[in-house]
């Protein structure tokens, strides 16, 4: 697909003579356990004119994938009922700031956790089998931030790939 | 989640036929990798040539795995891809397993 020029805040759709899109998605998928697949595949197909290089492209379904499957894990466990998940994104000077929303339970403590980084020095049977998510979570994005509104999570971040492209 | 297997002498290669080992199907993963090694030799090979991306639900199935092969039984990771490598960077995990870039080096090394 041919690069289109992005611009941060577009006063009209593009045309012959009408500023190019934004680079930016906005969508919604069920927070079911295929939720994450379907989402990060929306997200490819999105941004796939923004040209990021494939090693950016990792770094946001890294992120975008704990996200998502914190939110089906957590937000909307088995045995309460599904909602949606909010997905809106959009590129600027500094990155790709991204906001979640979902409608499910609220983050323990009001805050999302802090992820310690895992240590591999651990004898081997210690080893964990998870909480590498926030983890990776805080170390791939900057500026992580959680909301509760209302009945609403929203959890904003921003990843810092294709910078100074807009 | 598909893996197949070849097992040459004392070592054993699994390979994941699946792009992704994720959330959506890291119990299969375990489940499929018990399957695999059941009275298999003392080395798996887990060759991820063909796995395009792993999460954190991946990764510690990957580690599940190899603790319900110890202390008997040792675990081997080859054909990490650029993003399955970056995981296991970055969650230090690299320096938990034997890691070989590609599955012939593997190879080489364990035939001697």
């Amino acid at each position: 697909m041919r690069w289109q020029p992005c611009v941060a805040e577009p006063a009209a759709p593009a045309g012959p003579g009408r500023p190019a899109p934004a680079c930016a998605f906005a969508f919604s998928v069920q927070g079911d356990r295929g939720a994450a697949r379907r989402a990060l595949c929306e997200i490819r197909q999105r941004v796939a004119p923004w040209q990021m290089d494939i090693e950016e492209l990792s770094t946001v379904e890294i992120v975008l994938a704990e996200v998502f499957n914190n939110i089906v894990e957590h937000a909307y466990p088995a045995d309460l009922p599904e909602g949606p998940i909010e997905v809106a994104g959009r590129l600027r000077g500094n990155g790709l700031h991204v906001r979640i929303a979902d409608e499910g339970c609220p983050m323990p403590d009001g805050r999302p956790p802090l992820g310690d980084r895992p240590s591999p020095d651990l004898d081997l049977m210690d080893l964990p089998e998870g909480g590498f998510g926030w983890f990776l979570i805080r170390d791939l994005a900057k500026d992580v931030h959680y909301r509760r509104v209302g009945h609403r999570n929203l959890l904003d971040l921003r990843l810092p790939v294709a910078m100074g492209r807009v | 989640m598909e893996v197949s297997t070849e097992t040459e002498g004392r070592f054993q290669v699994v390979t994941v036929e699946d792009s992704r080992i994720d959330a959506a199907v890291a119990l299969d993963f375990k489940e499929a990798m018990r399957h695999a090694t059941e009275k298999g030799p003392e080395t798996v090979v887990l060759d991820l040539g063909k796995v395009g991306f792993i999460d954190s639900s991946g990764l510690g199935a990957v580690v599940a795995t190899m603790k319900h092969l110890a202390p008997d039984r040792t675990l081997i990771l080859a054909g990490l891809t650029p993003p399955v490598s970056k995981v296991f960077q970055l969650t230090r995990m690299d320096s938990v397993f034997a890691l070989y870039p590609e599955l012939n080096d593997a190879l080489a090394t364990l035939r001697g």
